[in-house]
């Protein structure tokens, strides 16, 4: 092998090692941040027949139902019970609110599982449009899910960006 | 009537397209002059109809015109009137139809401003660009017309525009965030133009540089603007959420980065070639999926529009086409794109090889990041998320060799550099930038490490860049020919743009290691009258009262902050209710300043009339902008480099055996 092949066999190797080394670890990363998705019934019954366990880092999708919001009186603790179309499960979460959070709504929580039935939230989110809903929880609500009159009638399209 | 015009003129604009993607590539293939000429007027033609239809929207916008669909939608008779005109922009067709606004203003750009380039080339590079309209001109006529007609029944008054979108960012987001997409479709044309006709040295880099820079300046200056209104309008305090959008816009500026130093090298050293047509073929297909993820409603995000099944399906078949295409064509050109130059391992360009490698891979990182939830849903998988953490990790890791590569970059030679001649100053680089970022992370209070490592960063790019300037110039100071002054004087513009782009970078790097570290967020619950102090600020929840605005209503918490006993800054931070969309709003009360803002925001108001508020003392957040602004000047100063206007060097691609002197001093 002459010398400038070598030394271009030296480079393409550092690059694949390098390339490969990004990959490893990407993976890595990945396998610590990846959040299942769940209902409040899959958490109870299972999803493809796994309970989650307790500990499991996941996020839940549901409605807030309503009255079971509570507050703390003195600090921002609150929680409240979801549910989709069967047992509830109740989020405890220490911060504020989404603006658009209220009874009846379909929010997202990010937490822990701290027991089958309770999720400690470090995120909470519900979306900047009223009539939102995730899309993960309107596909496993299909059939439930509600069309006030005064929205069938308009074109397809919402604001965003 | 003027929406029915408007509409004409896009169908008009289209036909335009079609001539446009026709006449001139045929006349390229027969050599037929007049065929390459009408290329010229055809781009024209395009943009006069496009702009006269954008018009007529911005009419029905202005007057009211509820029976149009899509301002029922998006505006209301209450809305400002400045609001009416960036309502256009506020949904999904509108923005679309400025989307294709900016696209045919390029494709003038190009028919206008490229009397340096052989016309055959021109004329290849117009069609392409028609070729891409008639894709972006078919969607919009056949899934999102803006000018549907909501007849005979039409509503009195609009839905309202989105409260979120009624903001100054939200004015000049848009539209340079589009100038960048688009403007990567320049780089595209550039590219395949040169495949078709097969002239594969290294002119056409030459020729395409200032377009792809200012692509990129516009993309920079865009994704800098959304992260800043996302900061204040949002009222979450994040500058950054690594949502899909932002990701899809991301992406592009990430393969725009490595495509505009992959184009140096090219264009310079005759290497990378089949690499850079790859990163411009890449850098507009990403700008499309960017698109596709946005508007076919497929990603839960901030911004999604609301889904539409068969325009997700148009643009997935345009992007198929696009990508197909293009890749198909460099598959075949391939094995006439051979380097002529030739590099030593220790080179600037193996340096810049690091540079694409490192951002290349940031890209496939987002980009697996950002599809991987979908391609798991789609596989009947599940739901998952995947969170921010791992996007900080990843970049973590892959900023440290970016960063060194960074450095050394600018300072080594084309071709071979000797280490030994390099080792001192590199040295002398290394120690300036640990005790520089050492003693500056001191000064703060709990010192974190990870913010000393950003500032060692910082400060190695910067100290560096400084080094190679003071190399630069030099041998004209030794020489005693000049001052400092004038031989600073003396570099070239593009040569200051690198120096601007590496610098604001710096600055960028310096705003988030800063903010990531010694950011300090807190959520209260207070009582009028309540304080909370917070990193020697004091802040005082003052009183709440009520405002009216043209089309909301407000509580306004007035909060003072105190700083040693002085009043530093009077924050008024509202909670906003638009009664239009049933909509509440959180404005955020910030006091910017160079090292520090400080933020306060409304949370709800609790039963017993207390609020929750969100306060937070975030340092040196604003340098993460302006450091983005610098990169975008720096873009912009290298684009006036006079030698991408001269016509003699472009029409005869200069041989290797003389380079000019100019040119081998010169840098990126």
């Amino acid at each position: 092998m002459n010398p400038r092949r070598q030394k271009r066999l030296m480079a393409v190797s550092a690059i694949l090692l390098i390339v490969g080394g990004a990959i490893g670890l990407m993976l890595y990363a990945l396998t610590q941040n990846i959040d299942l998705f769940y209902t409040p019934s899959e958490i109870i019954q299972g999803k493809d027949g796994k309970i989650p366990e307790v500990g499991q880092r996941l996020r839940i999708g549901g409605m807030v139902v309503p009255g079971t919001v509570k507050r703390d009186q003195q600090t921002l603790a609150v929680s409240f019970d979801l549910v989709d179309t069967g047992p509830t499960v109740t989020v405890s979460y220490q911060g504020i609110l989404p603006d658009l959070f209220r009874e009846g709504q379909g929010i997202v929580a990010t937490g822990v599982l701290t027991k089958n039935n309770h999720i400690e939230a470090h995120e909470v989110l519900a979306k900047h449009d009223e009539e939102y809903m995730p899309p993960e929880l309107a596909e496993k609500m299909k059939g439930i899910k509600h069309v006030k009159p005064d929205q069938a009638s308009y074109g397809s399209s919402k604001a965003g960006e | 009537m003027l929406a029915e015009l408007g509409n004409f003129a896009l169908v008009l604009a289209l036909m335009m397209g079609i001539l446009l993607s026709i006449y001139p590539m045929w006349g390229a293939y027969k050599n037929h002059t007049k065929m390459m000429a009408m290329a010229k007027p055809l781009a024209i033609g395009m943009f006069v109809f496009t702009a006269f239809a954008y018009g007529c929207l911005t009419h029905g916008f202005i007057t009211d015109d509820f029976s149009l669909t899509y301002v029922a939608n998006t505006s209301n008779s209450t809305l400002p009137l400045y609001y009416k005109i960036t309502a256009v922009w506020g949904g999904h067709e509108g923005s679309f139809l400025l989307w294709v606004l900016i696209f045919s203003m390029w494709t003038v750009a190009v028919a206008l401003f490229s009397k340096a380039i052989p016309l055959k080339m021109v004329a290849r590079v117009l069609s392409i660009l028609g070729m891409v309209g008639i894709g972006f001109y078919l969607f919009m006529l056949l899934t999102s017309n803006p000018f549907d007609r909501l007849l005979p029944f039409f509503p009195i008054d609009g839905k309202d525009l989105n409260p979120l979108l009624q903001d100054f960012g939200m004015i000049i987001h848009p539209p340079m965030l589009y100038m960048g997409y688009v403007g990567f479709s320049v780089a595209f044309a550039f590219a395949l133009a040169a495949l078709i006709s097969g002239q594969l040295d290294s002119t056409w880099a030459r020729w395409s540089r200032p377009w792809t820079i200012a692509a990129w300046s516009f993309l920079t200056a865009g994704v800098a603007l959304g992260s800043w209104w996302a900061y204040y309008e949002l009222g979450w305090g994040g500058w950054w959420f690594w949502d899909p959008v932002e990701n899809a816009s991301f992406m592009p500026w990430l393969i725009g980065t490595a495509l505009i130093h992959s184009l140096a090298v090219t264009e310079k050293r005759k290497v990378f070639k089949s690499w850079t047509v790859l990163l411009a073929i890449s850098a507009f297909s990403l700008s499309l999926l960017g698109t596709f993820l946005v508007r076919s409603g497929v990603l839960v995000s901030v911004h999604s529009f609301a889904s539409d099944p068969s325009r997700g399906l148009f643009i997935l078949g345009l992007l198929v086409v696009i990508i197909g295409g293009s890749l198909g064509l460099y598959a075949y050109r391939a094995p006439q794109l051979k380097a002529t130059g030739r590099y030593q391992l220790f080179s600037r360009e193996v340096l810049l090889i690091g540079n694409n490698v490192f951002l290349t891979a940031a890209t496939l990182v987002v980009l697996l990041g950002t599809l991987l939830p979908l391609v798991h849903k789609e596989l009947g998988m599940g739901s998952i998320s995947i969170g921010a953490p791992f996007f900080n990790q990843m970049f973590t890791y892959l900023i440290m060799p970016f960063v060194l590569f960074m450095g050394i970059g600018p300072l080594t030679r084309w071709k071979s550099q000797s280490p030994q001649a390099l080792y001192k100053q590199l040295l002398l680089a290394f120690a300036l930038s640990i005790s520089a970022g050492v003693l500056i992370n001191a000064s703060f209070e709990q010192s974190s490490y990870m913010a000393a490592f950003g500032l060692v960063m910082s400060f190695w790019i910067i100290v560096a860049t400084i080094m190679e300037i003071q190399q630069r110039i030099q041998p004209q100071l030794t020489s005693g020919k000049s001052t400092i002054l004038q031989s600073l004087q003396k570099l070239t513009p593009s040569h200051w743009g690198m120096v601007f782009g590496h610098l604001g970078f710096a600055v960028t790097l310096i705003g988030i290691a800063l903010v990531s570290a010694y950011n300090v967020e807190r959520n209260v619950r207070m009582t009028i009258g309540d304080s909370v102090s917070l990193q020697g600020y004091e802040f005082v929840f003052k009183d709440v009262s009520n405002y009216t605005g043209p089309n909301y209503t407000a509580d306004v918490g007035h909060v003072d902050v105190y700083q040693n006993s002085k009043k530093v800054a009077q924050l008024s931070a509202e909670k906003r209710f638009y009664p239009v969309q049933r909509n509440v709003m959180t404005e955020a009360g910030i006091d910017s300043g160079l090292t520090r803002d400080l933020f306060v925001a409304l949370g709800e108001q609790l039963k017993n009339g207390d609020w929750s508020v969100r306060i937070y003392v975030k340092p040196f957040i604003n340098w993460i902008w302006l450091g983005a602004f610098i990169m975008a000047f720096g873009g912009i100063l290298s684009i006036s480099d006079k030698r991408y206007r001269m016509t003699k060097m472009a029409k005869k691609p200069h041989t290797n055996k003389t380079p000019s002197p100019v040119l081998k001093e010169q840098v990126s």
